[in-house]
């Protein structure tokens, strides 16, 4: 989508861009146990290691966990939307909103492929300021 | 170290108060829970106040500015949904070191209505990034539990319907109306699978407790009514794979579980009542599994062979939980304590467990990217 605009400042903070202005996912991963991590740290809350954390691009596909499909949000917000926990397939852990499935428990499967797709978004609290967000949808299996 | 009793207990009827100050909610507690004990706020040599929503407000002194200026030091304590039990943990723990022989804990919150959670962060990523409400994380749990064991949505629902049910019998209750299971699972849905009858109800309220070192219970006479703490543990979430993108109250649970039976020298198979932490029905059912009620993916049958209904094996929330009795935070702590000692003191009429002697309570608080509190406590008729 419109990612081309690398003014355009990002609904989370883990949410950046390389130097040519690409989106990606910023990780940590724990040389010390392994783990991956959501965002940039420094210390292992897993294994409690200092100064093992390495930075890196986190997975853009993996797989469907756990759902709910949200009917009532803050105001403002429109629903239903489905809220979704990717497992991602660098072992990292991932919150996100699922587009293109119906929002109805019959139509998500659990174990679902999935990928990141980046969109402009608005978010509720500021109007007419649209961000760089991130959406999940299904993937094709290979 | 001495064992820790209660002596008085008490609680206001769960509502909505929005004319009253917080303050003067907690002092009303305080009060019932004095003239239980035949007590004055002079004899009380600390108080631990629990309150999230004034959590800066020093709640502490202005209850004593209402009630009685006697100097004692003040603890004012915040703890999420795990406030209430951590003010009463820490009045346990200042007698069981010693320090004091006669300490008073209330919990106190004043709501609005609405949907609790979100995020305070600028922009907002609500609806964008998933949902930051408590009901989605809540929702999630639930529909992990169903992944691993195909738990279904008349199984989640059947514990509303169990504990508006028991709501009917406790007159301090928010709601006391009965919701059959066609009801519940027709009501608006908020976050799937639960409905608006399986979410907990934001009320006013509060809780106050009376603790006393066994020495000072002899002293004072009040034996007869007393209620031994068998164990108080508390947990924070021990680390789990997923807990960034879906916070986790069931490792913390476990862990405090553990501990606390440890502590009583006690198995769930001894205990005669629960009052867990029923925030969302899905809550519930995980819970089960997490106190050791029952083994893992046996939940949804605890709810279809009505075990923890009043009158089955393991009676769950007979008070009518957060669920219909009403969550008020920083209170909610106290008042599972409150029923527990109501149904060990054999008075809790016609919700009454019979033959009750052990009973446990439980409390997880948290939300999205903090972390999670839990508290439980075991307590025994003397």
């Amino acid at each position: 989508m419109n990612a081309k605009d690398d003014t355009q400042p990002t609904i989370v903070p883990y949410l950046k861009r390389d130097e040519s202005g690409k989106p990606y996912l910023a990780g940590s991963k724990c040389t010390a146990c392994g783990h991956v991590f959501v965002g940039e740290r420094t210390v292992c809350a897993k294994c409690t290691a200092r100064g093992q954390m390495v930075s890196v691009h986190l997975a853009e596909t993996g797989k469907l966990y756990v759902y709910t499909i949200i009917h009532r949000s803050f105001p403002g917000v429109k629903t239903p939307f489905v809220d979704v926990i990717v497992d991602l397939d660098d072992g990292a852990h991932l919150k996100g909103t699922l587009v293109g499935v119906k929002p109805e428990p019959e139509a998500i499967a659990f174990d679902l492929p999935v990928k990141i797709a980046y969109r402009e978004a608005e978010p509720v609290n500021k109007p007419g300021k649209p961000h760089l967000s991130y959406v999940f949808e299904p993937a094709l299996e290979a | 170290m001495s064992d820790v009793y209660v002596v008085g207990i008490d609680m206001i009827r769960f509502g909505r108060y929005p004319e009253r100050t917080v303050p003067s909610l907690a002092a009303e507690a305080t009060l019932m829970a004095l003239d239980d004990c035949g007590l004055s706020i002079r004899d009380m040599q600390a108080l631990y106040c629990g309150n999230l929503g004034q959590a800066s407000g020093m709640v502490g002194q202005r209850m004593l500015a209402e009630i009685g200026q006697t100097g004692i030091p003040v603890t004012n304590v915040a703890n999420a949904c795990a406030t209430g039990a951590t003010a009463f943990r820490d009045a346990w723990m200042a007698i069981k070191a010693g320090i004091y022989d006669i300490v008073l804990a209330v919990g106190v919150e004043q709501m609005g209505k609405g949907l609790l959670g979100g995020s305070a962060s600028e922009p907002s990523p609500e609806g964008l990034i998933g949902s930051g409400s408590m009901p989605a994380m809540f929702s999630q749990i639930g529909i992990e539990h169903a992944r691993k064991y195909g738990t279904t949505f008349a199984q989640f629902s059947g514990v509303s319907v169990k504990n508006h049910w028991h709501s009917t019998m406790n007159p301090k209750s928010m709601y006391r109306m009965e919701t059959p299971l066609q009801e519940v699972m027709a009501a608006e849905m908020i976050a799937w699978p639960n409905t608006k009858l399986m979410c907990s109800v934001n009320v006013d309220g509060s809780a106050a407790a009376v603790l006393v070192s066994e020495a000072k219970m002899r002293q004072l006479g009040l034996v007869g009514r007393a209620i031994k703490v068998r164990a108080s543990e508390m947990s924070s979430n021990p680390f789990q794979d997923r807990q960034m993108a879906m916070p986790d109250f069931s490792s913390a649970t476990r862990l405090a579980a553990r501990r606390a039976y440890e502590m009583a020298g006690v198995g769930p198979e001894d205990i005669s009542l629960v009052e867990l932490h029923d925030c969302f029905a899905t809550a519930e059912i995980v819970h089960y599994e997490n106190l050791g009620l029952c083994t893992d993916g046996e939940a949804g049958r605890l709810i279809d062979d009505g075990e923890t209904r009043l009158g089955g094996r393991i009676p769950v929330n007979v008070s009518g939980g957060l669920l219909s009795k009403g969550h008020p935070l920083g209170a909610t702590g106290i008042a599972n304590i409150y029923e527990i000692a109501t149904h060990l003191r054999g008075e809790a009429g016609d919700r009454q467990v019979n033959g009750a002697r052990l009973g446990l309570t439980h409390v997880v608080g948290g939300g999205p990217g903090m972390g999670t509190a839990c508290a439980i406590h075991v307590l025994e008729k003397v």
